[in-house]
């Protein structure tokens, strides 16, 4: 039960930091001078086309950007009545892309579930690559089998992911027959989900996965080494030992219990690196994700576009933080009971 | 019948080192206790792990062999598989470690943990390995074996989570107990309910023990035979009594000498006169608020210190004892304005004879950095209070450095000068705190400590971590410098006998009050209160004829509630320090 409440409570807090966000990103976007609309009507008067000057302004109006910044947010927000009553984020109206002539709900459409898709893939391969080799360099450290493990970790940390990304295609392609670029075979792009769709989809992710996923592995499998060899210094390991327990037991449920904690801690920080740190991958690999927009909405002031990525990044962040945070509650019952001890 | 233990000529070295254990031997019979003593770096702690073959991966097996006879037949332990040493492991010989607190792993249920042994060795169901575990619980002294088994081990004392190593030891009844240094990290009274309860188990269930200990008094407690070990050599051996009672070999006789004890006739003295007072604490108090999660929930309060009244006349020691949890550090932490008193409370300081007391929480920030040029601390653990990335010469004369004093020459002259103080060589200005021992590092922060030529030094438990003969050593450095510098003490101990020598007053702390305050030998002689009676019944001495009085110690040990009528005390209710001969107070209702 206390858990539950740990959760909800955490889960209030996570609302609150989302509103900063929101604010924070709102005055970012609109640091830069002018904004998407006003650029256009410029150019065009010095072009002197009119006709197009009319529609922007009527555009400028029908979302606002004539009102002083806090309205802007407040209606862009769905705090305020806008020209067409209450219609904003939290109405499930994410604006209107001016580059693309849009509304953002369309553009980002599939990229979205995509984006969660890829990041959620390589939060796994992390996690299924660093734990196994982690605990074995840890157990065998200052042998063969720790600097194989740390060389590899080494290699991957250190090579581009964009490199990464065209090496594995090659070879991928030449002996797997894994198919080169996208995130599904292209006769499935907005056709409705089925089991062919899927088996595309999962086949293509596999490269992606692995590209985007490597370095992080790496540096939390030299993080989790470390950690366990602090551990396995502990005198509660030898506890274990002389309890008669095996190597592999013991392992598995007293020193890597402990050293787990920064691993688990670490959900949060992964998904935003792995998001904005995609962009160039996706763009390389040709993936339908959230990161090629971003970059094309942030250069052109797109604003409801690029502000409403960003808060969807800061959503799936915030997301990862809680479900850490949970976690580490559950996994840890010196966090659980603190506060409560006497 | 065949000894149930038989270690013959080992030696063991790490990694190319030379051997810190060598050509040791010993046998051990059924149901008896052997106590290996010795100071640390004797190797005893490597022999006692190598017979549960448990050693660092850098330790060299060299030669030797360690024979085990139990109910299960005889068994080279030296030799034998991984795979059959993990059946003795555990099972037929176990294992109590130093420290409570972290031999047992934090995020794992008590219960869990203690029935593991139980679904190792006996297969057992949960059901049954709860019942047994339980009932083990209750016999090593739990009062609600239910609520152990859900326990995580923060939520225990260090003195519980012992008993709690001991289930975990006692449980699959093993045929030998190996202790290594099971009580050096719990205060006194807690040790002497500890080895009585061994003691007990022991009895009932005819469990052989190997005791690891430094602590004569310790072996005159629990030992039929004994092994005293140095270097990794065997120095004497033999059954208990003739070896406690007349040591031959020189070494036996240096640790008994060392170690340091309760006078055994002492007469009341006067106290020291109190007319020209360094330092005085007036009606101390300190409380800790600790917020609660629960916005429903009230703070809870903890009252470190409460009410405390001290005077340490010029040139003396003033002792506070007390286990720990009993305020004496917090009491000490205010003496030297580290914390704030509660209001009301005042610390006064005299920094010559006769001239005006300062309020030392009272002070603007010119008067605090003259004051603390005048009161110095020298910390309990010399291994975290030294930098190890500074030259002691850096460290020595970094406080001189801070209070602008001096030219470098004249700093570096004066470090030179205190090393040579405290007994080492102003050649080893240049070295890092690593090069030295732990001994040589207490003496390195008393040099630290008195390079701003204090008046006061406020000493935090300065020996506790040390070996006793260097203790002994240590000790007799503070009474000296003391002497020669015309310097005063606040000394800090959980340990009766250690203050024994050096304190001219002592006072006895519980739950944040003074319970009882007087010369020390006048508080030897004629105890008043139940918890000075038990710390000093709890007290180990090496003699055998002079057993812990478990019965004492259990009296004054418990909670205030559980005291005799005269000296009880309650939330509420707290009677005064009453003084009943002349400078003799005791906390009672008169």
């Amino acid at each position: 039960m206390e858990i539950l409440r740990y959760a909800i409570y955490r889960f209030g807090t996570m609302l609150l930091t989302l509103l900063v966000a929101s604010v924070l990103i709102f005055i970012i976007i609109n640091l830069p001078p002018g904004d998407y609309l006003s650029n256009q009507i410029a150019e065009l008067k010095a072009s002197g086309q009119s006709a197009g000057v009319a529609k922007a302004e009527f555009l400028r109006r029908e979302y606002s950007l004539d009102q002083p910044l806090w309205k802007q947010y407040m209606i862009w927000m769905g705090f305020m009545p806008g020209p067409h009553g209450f219609s904003g984020l939290i109405q499930g109206n994410y604006g209107w892309s001016f580059e693309f002539d849009r509304p953002v709900a369309e553009i980002v459409g599939d990229s979205l579930w995509l984006t969660v898709l890829v990041n959620f893939a390589a939060v796994m391969f992390v996690y299924a690559a660093a734990l196994p080799l982690g605990v074995l360099a840890a157990a065998r450290s200052r042998t063969w089998v720790d600097y194989t493990t740390a060389f590899i970790g080494y290699l991957g940390l250190a090579t581009p992911n964009f490199l990464l990304a065209l090496i594995m295609f090659y070879y991928g392609h030449k002996y797997f027959d894994l198919p080169i670029g996208g995130l599904m075979d292209p006769v499935y792009e907005g056709q409705p989900l089925s089991w062919d769709k899927m088996k595309s989809i999962l086949i293509h992710l596999i490269v992606p996965t692995i590209v985007i996923g490597t370095s992080g592995a790496s540096a939390m499998q030299q993080r989790l080494r470390a950690n366990m060899l602090d551990e396995l210094g502990k005198p509660y390991v030898e506890t274990a030992i002389a309890k008669g327990l095996s190597p592999a037991r013991m392992l598995a449920k007293y020193p890597l219990r402990v050293a787990f904690n920064p691993f688990v801690a670490d959900i949060g920080n992964l998904l935003p690196s792995m998001v904005s740190g995609s962009v160039l991958v996706s763009v390389v690999l040709g993936l339908q994700t959230i990161g090629p927009t971003l970059l094309t909405a942030l250069k052109t002031q797109d604003q409801f576009l690029s502000a409403f990525v960003l808060m969807f990044v800061a959503l799936l962040t915030l997301v990862g933080t809680m479900i850490s945070d949970i976690l580490l509650v559950m996994l840890d019952p010196r966090i659980r009971y603190e506060g409560r001890e006497a | 019948m065949a000894p149930l233990l038989t270690v013959e000529n080992l030696t063991i070295a790490f990694g190319k080192g030379e051997p810190v254990v060598r050509d040791v031997s010993f046998e051990l019979n059924r149901g008896e206790t052997l106590a290996l003593v010795g100071e640390s770096g004797s190797g005893k702690t490597v022999t006692c792990r190598a017979v549960l073959r448990i050693l660092p991966r850098a330790a060299r097996f060299l030669s030797g062999r360690i024979l085990f006879d139990g109910d299960e037949g005889p068994l080279a332990l030296n030799e034998i598989s991984e795979r059959r040493m993990r059946h003795v492991r555990g099972n037929l010989i176990s294992m109590i470690f130093q420290e409570p607190m972290r031999s047992l792993s934090p995020l794992h249920r008590i219960g869990n943990q203690v029935a593991e042994v139980l679904w190792l060795h006996r297969g057992m169901s949960e059901r049954e390995a709860k019942r047994e575990v339980l009932d083990t619980f209750h016999r090593v002294g739990f009062p609600d074996p239910e609520r152990t088994w859900r326990s995580y081990p923060f939520e225990l004392s260090g003195g519980m989570r012992q008993r709690a190593m001991i289930a975990m030891a006692m449980v699959a009844r093993p045929d030998l107990l190996i202790a290594d240094e099971p009580t050096t990290a719990l205060d006194v009274t807690t040790q002497a309910q500890v080895l009585g309860l061994i003691k007990d188990l022991q009895r009932d269930t005819g469990m052989a023990m190997i005791l690891v200990t430094h602590d004569l008094g310790v072996v005159a407690n629990m030992a039929e035979n004994v092994v005293v070990m140095y270097r990794g050599r065997v120095m004497e051996e033999g059954p208990a009594e003739p070896i406690l009672k007349d040591p031959v070999h020189p070494y036996t006789r240096q640790l008994f000498q060392a170690a340091p004890a309760i006078p055994a006739t002492p007469h009341p003295v006067e106290p020291p006169p109190e007319d020209d007072l360094i330092l005085q604490m007036r009606n101390v108090s300190k409380t800790y608020t600790l917020r609660t999660r629960n916005p429903w929930k009230p703070d809870m309060e903890i009252r470190a210190c409460r009410g405390i009244d001290l005077n340490l006349p010029r040139g003396t020691t003033l002792a506070i004892v007390g286990e720990s949890g009993s305020g004496k550090t917090t009491a000490a932490r205010i003496a030297l304005a580290a914390e704030p008193p509660d209001p009301g409370g005042e610390v006064l300081f005299r920094p010559e004879p006769g001239s005006e007391p300062i309020a030392v929480h009272a002070l603007n920030r010119a008067a605090r950095v003259a004051f603390q040029r005048e009161a110095q601390m020298v910390f309990q653990d010399p291994y975290s209070s030294l930098s190890p990335r500074m030259r002691i010469e850096d460290a020595l004369t970094e406080p001189l450095d801070i209070h602008g004093i001096g030219t470098r020459a004249e700093r570096r002259e004066r470090a030179a000068r205190m090393l040579k103080l405290v007994g080492l060589n102003a050649d080893m200005l240049k070295r890092y705190p690593h090069a030295f021992s732990g001994g040589q590092r207490q003496r390195l922060s008393i040099a630290r400590a008195l390079m701003l030529d204090p008046s006061l030094l406020v000493c935090d438990e300065p020996t506790s971590a040390l070996d006793v003969s260097v203790q002994d050593q240590i000790l007799t450095l503070l009474e000296d410098i003391r002497d020669r510098m015309n310097l005063s003490y606040l000394f800090i101990s959980h340990d009766l006998a250690v203050v024994a020598r050096i304190a001219d007053e002592v006072a006895v702390m519980r739950q944040g009050l003074v319970v009882e305050q007087a010369p020390p030998e006048t508080l030897f002689y004629n105890p008043k209160h139940p918890y000075t009676k038990a710390l000093i019944a709890a007290h180990p001495t090496p003699d055998i004829e002079r057993p812990i009085n478990l019965k004492l110690v259990a009296l004054g040990a418990g909670a205030p509630e559980t005291w005799d009528e005269p000296f009880r005390f309650t939330d509420t209710v707290i009677p005064s320090l009453v003084e009943v001969e002349p400078g003799h107070k005791v906390r009672c209702h008169a």
